[in-house]
């Protein structure tokens, strides 16, 4: 499937910002931000949902803990009881810290890979940059023609409004 | 508000730095070959670490028994050394995880710093407790593994096992943090050196990054979960290092007063380390405008402040042990201030008490060349803190015929100076290959009058003035 898309490419994040949200405005569907850095309030003119990675740190933290917790009991007081010191099989107080420093491993390691797939990063990829000085100084808004009222002109002159560098249209191939 | 006021109208980086700016003079050390200064720091550091690898590699051939340890002081330069730095490594994810859950932007300009010094920090106290088992080769034993010795398991209920999980998961999840925030910069140093090494090591490590903001929305929520997940990690770092104590019998150690006053003691120690390097570096590599006397200020005021929670500490240890009428506790401490140990408490008090009162002094803030001899001494007074505690506690225990005392021997004086060898290697390897100073994050805090820079609009937050420059980006209110 091959697309047409419409580059607005900006010095600062304000321009992108006013950008962003009057596209959305009239309707024109936006693929996709590329920022230099996360700039404040885009995700809010882009409509984004807030990420849902959240579930997956409670989740991973949960199951982290849980298993931790079974391990300790069943091995002081199943695979092999060992009377230490007069200790009771049940220390749960003293199963606390190994269980709270497993469940924060298991959250935050679980966070970052669930994020890296999502994101589809991974070691070693080509990063496709659509256009240069995205990680230095520029700012990239990239929208979509979406129904066939698609009208360049249109779009063009909303992007120059807010003092573009450079507004590119361009032919994804897929 | 006053100080709110003051903050909103001096920029966080001086001299009216653009984007592009920032970039160039962040990645200029990776661009350029290293200085004189450089060299001459890395031979000395290098040096350093040789000294200590002969001692660590004779100690581990010979045995522990080339320590000055002795039946009645089963631990001290080792766990004085551990303790240390385990320490250090604490300002590293306060300025990090704290600070930034805290909203203080200012951090942007030290944090990737702070965060290396935290992971060498680890590792330099790590290599302690592996070489005190006497049989390093054997340290897998620590952790739980299925094994055909029954299988035995580790003893849950005991502090060192606890120490372990809590040092290997406290290392972890700050090489994740401390990566997952260098990711974005890892494109830029990829998308602007031409070739070489480290460009190479940039495009495999910064994972196809391409500023994506869809990618760069779940970054902002992944680095704040990981902020909040590492705050009560780090106190519970220091709090389990200190259980390795308190939960022994021995007079000096047997206190509940131990875990705040350890976790304090850290992050004392860790800012003031923080600082001297931060002093160095904004020096040697041309970084006064990112790394500002504003910047300087702040971290003194946070030394001050911790100096403050350390004196009442050392208060309230000595006061509780002679009101308690326990005879053990109080001879302990009166042992420990006036014993033949007690010129280390005299350092210990004048060093992390009394020196850094001069923080209360405006001009001594602003002034690096007074700071930075204060922030070395912290470190002396909080190397000798963790020794009093561990020496002067165990020298003269309970009974009178068991008494002893201690003397360092060759190895262990070249184990510590190999330590800060390992450190400092470290840290000169980092300034070299990796950007110093977290671009993205500075990039987000320039100036708002800067014609290139944010007006923050039509977000939540009311866009007058700078407020929005205090929050965090990642954070929404």
């Amino acid at each position: 499937m091959s697309r047409r898309v419409v580059l607005g490419i900006f010095e600062n994040e304000s321009s992108l910002l006013k950008a962003t949200r009057e596209s959305r405005q009239s309707g024109v569907k936006i693929v996709d931000a590329y920022t230099p850095y996360a700039v404040h309030g885009l995700d809010e003119a882009m409509g984004l949902r807030p990420s849902r990675l959240p579930w997956v740190c409670f989740g991973a933290a949960i199951v982290g803990l849980a298993l931790k917790l079974w391990f300790e009991y069943w091995a002081t007081m199943t695979d092999w009881p060992i009377n230490i010191g007069g200790k009771p099989w049940d220390s749960l107080p003293a199963f606390v810290p190994v269980t709270f420093e497993v469940m924060v491993l298991a959250a935050g390691l679980t966070t970052v890979f669930a994020f890296l797939v999502i994101s589809r990063l991974r070691p070693a990829k080509r990063p496709v940059l659509v256009a240069s000085g995205i990680t230095d100084n520029r700012f990239v808004l990239v929208l979509e023609e979406n129904d066939a009222h698609w009208d360049f002109r249109r779009i063009q002159t909303l992007l120059q409004k807010h003092e573009p560098v450079a507004v590119e249209e361009r032919f994804e191939g897929e | 508000m006053a100080d709110l006021a003051l903050i909103r109208h001096v920029p966080l980086i001086g001299g009216n730095k653009t984007l592009a700016d920032v970039t160039r003079d962040v990645c200029r050390p990776l661009e350029t070959g290293p200085t004189k200064l450089w060299y001459v720091s890395f031979l000395a550091a290098f040096s350093a670490l040789a000294i200590g690898s002969v001692a660590v590699a004779y100690q581990i051939a010979t045995g522990v028994g080339t320590w000055g340890l002795n039946r009645t002081v089963g631990w001290a330069f080792d766990i004085t050394c551990f303790v240390f730095w385990v320490g250090i490594g604490h300002a590293g994810t306060l300025i990090s995880a704290i600070l930034f859950l805290l909203r203080q932007r200012w951090r942007t300009s030290v944090n990737r710093s702070a965060e290396a010094m935290t992971i060498f920090a680890v590792m330099c106290a790590g290599i302690f407790p592996i070489i005190h088992t006497g049989r390093p080769w054997l340290a897998y034993w620590l952790f739980p593994y299925p094994n055909f010795r029954g299988p035995l398991w580790v003893n849950f209920r005991s502090p060192l096992v606890w120490d372990c999980f809590a040092i290997g998961t406290y290392f972890t999840i700050s090489l994740v943090f401390w990566y997952v925030g260098l990711m974005p910069d890892l494109a830029t140093v990829r998308d602007r050196l031409k070739s070489g090494f480290r460009q190479k090591l940039a495009s495999v490590m910064s994972l196809g990054w391409n500023g994506s903001f869809r990618t760069w929305h779940r970054y902002e929520s992944v680095y704040l979960m990981l902020a909040g997940l590492a705050t009560p990690l780090v106190l519970s770092v220091h709090t389990i290092v200190s259980w390795d104590f308190a939960t022994g019998v021995i007079p000096g150690w047997h206190a509940t007063i131990f875990p705040p006053y350890f976790v304090a003691g850290a992050i004392f120690s860790g800012v003031a380390m923080v600082l001297t390097l931060l002093l160095v570096a904004r020096k040697t590599m041309r970084l006064e405008e990112y790394i500002t006397i504003r910047h300087i200020d702040v971290m003194c005021k946070l030394l001050l402040l911790t100096s403050g929670i350390v004196a009442i500490a050392y208060v309230t240890e000595f006061f509780t042990a002679l009101y308690s009428t326990n005879p053990y506790e109080e001879f302990a401490f009166l042992n420990r201030a006036f014993g033949p140990m007690g010129w280390t408490y005299g350092i210990m008090v004048s060093c992390n008490v009394l020196i850094p009162q001069l923080l209360w002094f405006k001009r001594v803030r602003q002034s690096p060349w007074i700071i930075f001899p204060i922030t070395l001494l912290v470190n002396v007074g909080m190397w000798f803190e963790r020794f009093v505690i561990i020496v002067t506690s165990l020298h003269r225990d309970f009974l009178p015929s068991s008494w002893s005392s201690y003397y360092p021997t060759p190895i262990e004086i070249g184990m510590l100076i190999g330590s800060f060898g390992l450190f400092f290697t470290c840290f000169l390897i980092f300034c070299r290959i990796l950007p110093v100073i977290a671009m993205a994050e500075v990039k987000g805090v320039l100036s708002p009058a800067h014609p290139s820079a944010p007006d923050r609009e039509g977000t939540s937050i009311p866009a007058t003035g700078s407020e929005a420059a205090l929050m965090p980006s990642g954070v929404r209110s």
